[in-house]
């Protein structure tokens, strides 16, 4: 628990990923402080879920996620950003051909 | 020169503030781990953290009707409209955060510091019309500044502002049926209705700040994209979306001077009294003290239920850590 001014302590931070119905990959909704894993999902249903939007949830502490650094974003994504041969867009049909 | 050292303004690297500002040009979003000029960290933590306190202490003018909603649909609607509330105020905190200020020290700066919130806050709710004429017209006024925040160029402040626009709808619609209902009602409840548009129709004009001419933080946040509309614009839009739903419930708006230009289609009105909302600001509204007062106590009563959930946390860390 960190501890803020006047002695003010401040829950852990957790990040909060909510599915959508139907089959959809979990997604960053927000975050949420909670003393506990099992509070942190209480919390992040009642923050992100009053509408049905959710049909799981994933809690994980905000310190454990790795992230790439924005300013290394160019090199990083660099092998993947300089092989347009791998669109289908790069290779012709012959000419009439109109359903691929 | 003052003799007494401010603390400087940041002198910042101007080749990285030139592709900053480039990048907020282009439309680009800037995300928490981009670099950002020192300014517009602050301006930021100080606009959204307001705006996060505003959506708390948004609880307490209508959370004072709930005992007394008048039939259990309009209860069941206030209550979740309340808690949506408080929602809203955790988004917009999350998204604060990410710029580098714990959630525990922007409540401390609100509740025992100098940090502000929506001036609309600070008027009473006298009667059961109050809360029709909130959702319609001080929720009405918020969804049109906040769709415009919607792009604002900070990324966690967008995101969040698209959860919570979809989420306002609701509240516009409930507080503008109620309006609706009690417009078309006995003629005490048409009375009634009538009197607290009279009322909150001013305040609700000054929630789009002042004019753009004497905003002081606009500039920044217009060239950052953090806003996209200037004040008096935004205001226009919401007189202009405002006026024929009035219309069309048979009420009226307290200002001799609003009329129709043809040639703009804008609906033109009088003018501000900015002596009201600069006392209302500097803490001398009807309200102030009374609210503050109330946050103040629930953070403080509520001290023992964050102190016993981190006890409990603590004491049953390992057992969960072997159990996983």
């Amino acid at each position: 628990m960190s501890t803020g001014p006047n002695g003010v302590g401040e829950w852990p931070l957790w990040e909060v990923f909510t599915q959508a119905p139907g089959g959809k990959p979990h997604e960053h909704a927000g975050s949420v402080h909670a003393p506990d894993a099992e509070i942190a999902l209480q919390n992040a249903r009642d923050v992100y879920t009053r509408r049905g939007e959710a049909v799981s949830l994933w809690v994980v502490p905000s310190g454990a996620i790795v992230a790439s650094a924005p300013g290394d974003a160019g090199p990083f994504f660099d092998p993947g950003n300089d092989k347009p041969y791998r669109h289908p867009q790069f290779y012709k049909t012959p000419r009439g051909v109109k359903v691929f | 020169m003052a003799t007494e050292a401010k603390p400087a303004a940041p002198t910042e690297d101007p080749v990285k503030l030139a592709e900053f500002e480039a990048r907020c040009d282009r439309g680009e979003t800037i995300e928490p781990k981009d670099w950002m000029p020192e300014k517009y960290r602050r301006q930021l933590t100080r606009m959204m953290s307001q705006h996060a306190h505003s959506e708390v202490v948004g609880m307490l003018p209508e959370g004072n009707w709930i005992t007394r909603a008048p039939n259990l649909r309009r209860k069941m609607c206030l209550i979740a409209k309340v808690q949506d509330e408080g929602g809203h105020g955790l988004y917009i905190y999350c998204g604060t955060e990410t710029l580098g200020t714990d959630r525990a020290e922007l409540i401390d700066q609100y509740l025992y510091g100098t940090a502000k919130y929506s001036s609309i806050f600070n008027y009473p709710t006298l009667t059961w019309a109050d809360i029709g004429v909130i959702g319609w017209l001080v929720d009405g006024a918020a969804i049109v500044n906040q769709t415009m925040l919607a792009h604002a160029s900070y990324g966690p402040y967008a995101r969040a502002m698209i959860r919570i626009c979809k989420e306002e709808n609701f509240h516009k619609r409930q507080g503008y049926e109620l309006c609706a209902t009690l417009a078309r009602g006995t003629p005490a409840q048409k009375a009634m209705v009538q009197d607290a548009v009279n009322r909150w129709w001013w305040p609700s004009l000054m929630m789009f700040g002042p004019h753009d001419t004497n905003s002081p933080h606009s500039a920044d946040l217009l060239r950052w994209k953090v806003k996209q509309k200037s004040n008096d614009d935004l205001r226009q839009r919401f007189v202009n979306l405002t006026v024929p739903q009035a219309q069309a419930i048979g009420l009226t708006l307290p200002d001799p001077d609003l009329k129709l230009d043809q040639a703009t289609g804008d609906w033109k009105f009088g003018e501000i009294d900015w002596s009201e909302f600069n006392a209302v600001i500097a803490g001398n509204g009807p309200m102030n003290r009374e609210r503050i007062a109330a946050r103040r106590k629930a953070h403080e009563e509520g001290a023992w239920v964050r102190e016993a959930a981190a006890a409990y946390a603590a004491k049953h860390q390992p057992a969960a850590g072997q159990a996983a």
